[in-house]
């Protein structure tokens, strides 16, 4: 007979097997789906690997797609620790490099150093206002937060086409025969571009840094400081932080606010880093602030672990756009990232849960003597 | 007069309002037994794709392809829903999660356009689709005809549903056992009601809903398969559920007045009066979240609230 019951006690190796192996379920399910499908599973794996991770530069590569991922995994991460569902990742990242794109182009001329750091913060400030609108409605009028979160991303994808395709905004490129052709943003100057740094031929941008630096201030803010403390309890229970004198509403709104700043801040890396103009099409195609929510997800959280899933399916996203074409599945990546949520997920049960299996029956166990306590 | 602005719009806003209103009534079912599925719109997806596949390749009669189309949709929304059902359930996962992770699973960059392009169904029109069913003497009546005699069986079939669900919900017994799991499954399973069971079937119906909501799209509105076709009207559809405060009959004024806003865009472009077009797309999206936060106040929610279940595993002997 097999029975389900509550672990009292975690055990701690348990934390780091479990999500392996369903790592590696997911993969094997995937082969599964590969087979169905009559596309050659351990050809289709390899060339995702070697486009992921071993061939020439696809590390530099991974951690450009992994950089705007570690973000909106963060963004995510924060939130869902206080059961407060963000799902607008994706429209604070917008926010944000609306924002940023404006500051790096108002502060042409200035030193470089000045330009980057306010870029920064205006990236910041803009996914940090966006959120702020669920964030208030949660706190003031207990509205559901996962649709009106998700509802802005519709509405900032629209806002951003509207910048560059249907308007002659500010952030819009209007000179020069190729704006004329197809419209696009305007090219940041050279001051607004951020850093990068080299070794061993993988190139570290600014914002990857960033990322790992906030990723560490999240641990400790939320490990170290009573602010931290107290979003745990309002997350286990509102009305337990209530009794025990926190300003609920408030917190939400700041933890809100937080999580669209960081994303915000995503936005702003990926003007400041990679793309160097508001670039519509580019963002609204890559799904970062939705992949974020998987990426948070797995790593059930922990914003040191949020880099290092960021960094593999970073690869995995990176390996899906340049093996893109005609004879690798489209839509696979998407699939493997679901199969893989879905078999994490389910692992939760046995680091929750332990199975018995009891050969014998239920009557001999409860003849047994008590041992004596 | 039948072209004037408001019963064009009124008109096209049934046509847009159907997929929400299957979505909706299929996630009213699961919700009512106290399964939140946030997969509404990865389920519409696959069964937008799959319906599409069948009535490409069925050979048959047009009335008969199309039925196995929605069939087939259904059964490929309900297949979906399964997973979301087997991990919450069986498996107690975190709902919000799952449903997530379904969305991802089957979504845009997913599974239904790895199967769309598997399946080769890009580029090709639907070889049947859905028509209006009356005769052309009806549609032209003064402003109703258009409304309600101008549609097709889709539309008529989803009223019918409506009905159906209403009444499954208040007038039978099972429907009655589907609210007592949803607001107190400890209670109800000491009556002997089989929780998982009832959990599991509606959640399933719940992703059949779903399919026939996204085969709307495939064979009726677009009609042909576009990856990312439904372009949110799966979330849209979950919190037409919320302001309908899970009542079904609510669900269908809510489904045509976002119907409505959605069609709104195409129609002001018609009349040659053009504000910017991201304005008037946003407007569905605006209007949710206005929405949302009008049904949200405290009263409203004391009155009609959610299934007080809505969100929990239920494991005997736990809570």
């Amino acid at each position: 007979m097999i029975r389900i019951e509550r672990r009292l006690e975690q055990p701690r190796r348990l934390v780091v097997v479990v999500p392996v192996v369903s790592i590696v379920v997911a993969f094997l399910i995937a082969t599964i789906v590969l087979l169905a499908t009559s596309h050659p599973p351990l050809h289709t794996f390899r060339r995702l690997f070697d486009a992921a991770f071993l061939a020439n530069g696809a590390l530099t590569e991974t951690v450009v797609s992994a950089t705007p991922l570690a973000f909106t995994g963060l963004a995510a991460a924060v939130a869902f620790r206080m059961n407060l569902f963000n799902i607008g990742g994706e429209g604070q990242l917008y926010a944000g490099a609306i924002t940023g794109a404006a500051m790096g182009l108002l502060l042409a001329g200035a030193p470089s150093p000045v330009v980057i750091g306010l870029m920064m913060v205006a990236g910041a400030a803009g996914g940090a206002l966006l959120a702020a609108i669920p964030g208030v409605l949660r706190a003031f009028f207990s509205t559901n937060e996962i649709i009106t979160s998700l509802m802005l991303n519709y509405v900032l994808a629209l806002v951003i086409d509207y910048l560059i395709f249907d308007s002659h905004s500010y952030l819009r490129e209007t000179k020069g025969f190729e704006a004329s052709v197809f419209p696009q943003g305007k090219k940041l100057p050279p001051e607004a571009t951020w850093s990068s740094w080299t070794i061993h031929g993988l190139a570290l941008p600014l914002g990857f840094l960033v990322a790992i630096g906030l990723a560490a201030a999240v641990w400790g803010l939320y490990a170290r400081t009573r602010f931290g403390f107290e979003v745990q309890v309002i997350g286990d229970s509102v009305r337990a932080g209530r009794y025990a004198g926190m300003r609920t509403r408030r917190k939400i709104l700041a933890v809100m606010c937080l999580s669209g700043a960081i994303a915000g801040l995503g936005g702003a890396s990926q003007d400041g880093d990679f793309r160097h103009q508001l670039d519509p099409r580019g963002l609204t195609q890559a799904n970062y602030g939705y992949t974020g929510i998987v990426v948070a997800a797995l790593a059930r959280y922990n914003p040191f672990a949020v880099v290092l899933v960021a960094f593999m399916l970073g690869g995995l996203q990176n390996a899906g756009y340049t093996l893109q074409g005609a004879d690798f599945p489209a839509g696979l990546v998407g699939v493997l990232q679901g199969l893989i949520l879905f078999s994490v997920l389910g692992g939760e049960l046995l680091i929750r849960y332990r199975i018995r299996f009891d050969r014998r029956p239920a009557k001999a166990e409860a003849a047994a003597p008590e041992p004596a306590s | 007069m039948n072209n004037s602005l408001l019963v064009v719009v009124l008109a096209q806003g049934v046509v847009y309002g159907t997929p929400l209103l299957y979505a909706a009534l299929g996630e009213l079912l699961a919700e009512r037994s106290g399964v939140l599925n946030l997969g509404v719109e990865g389920m519409m997806l696959v069964g937008a794709v799959m319906g599409f596949w069948a009535v490409q390749r069925f050979h048959v009669s047009s009335p008969l392809a199309l039925i196995g189309a929605l069939a087939v949709a259904a059964l490929a929304g309900a297949t979906m829903a399964a997973i979301h059902a087997f991990l919450v359930i069986t498996l107690r996962a975190n709902q919000i999660v799952s449903g997530l992770a379904l969305t991802i699973f089957a979504g845009v960059a997913g599974l239904s356009s790895y199967l769309g392009n598997d399946l080769n169904l890009a580029k090709s029109p639907a070889r049947h689709q859905f028509q209006a069913i009356f005769p052309k003497s009806l549609q032209d009546v003064g402003v109703v005809g258009p409304i309600l005699f101008g549609q097709s069986a889709l539309v008529y079939a989803s009223w019918a549903c409506v009905v159906l669900v209403a009444l499954y919900l208040t007038r039978t017994r099972a429907g009655l056992n589907v609210r007592a799991v949803g607001e107190s499954p400890a209670a109800a399973d000491a009556m002997g009601i089989n929780v998982a069971r009832y959990r599991y079937a509606h959640t399933l119906l719940g992703g059949a809903f779903a399919g026939i909501g996204g085969a709307t799209f495939s064979l009726s509105i677009t009609p042909q398969w576009l990856a990312g076709l439904t372009q949110g009207a799966g979330w849209i559809a979950i919190a037409l559920v919320i302001f309908a405060f899970w009542r079904p009959t609510l669900c269908l004024v809510g489904a045509y007045f976002f119907g409505a806003f959605t069609y709104l865009p195409f129609a002001l472009q018609k009349y040659h009066w053009a504000p910017p077009p991201e304005l008037s797309q946003s407007l569905p999206y605006v209007m949710t979240v206005v929405a949302l936060v009008l049904v949200s106040s405290r009263a409203a929610r004391l009155r009609f609230g959610a299934p007080a279940a809505l969100g929990l595993p239920y494991v005997r002997e736990e809570n």
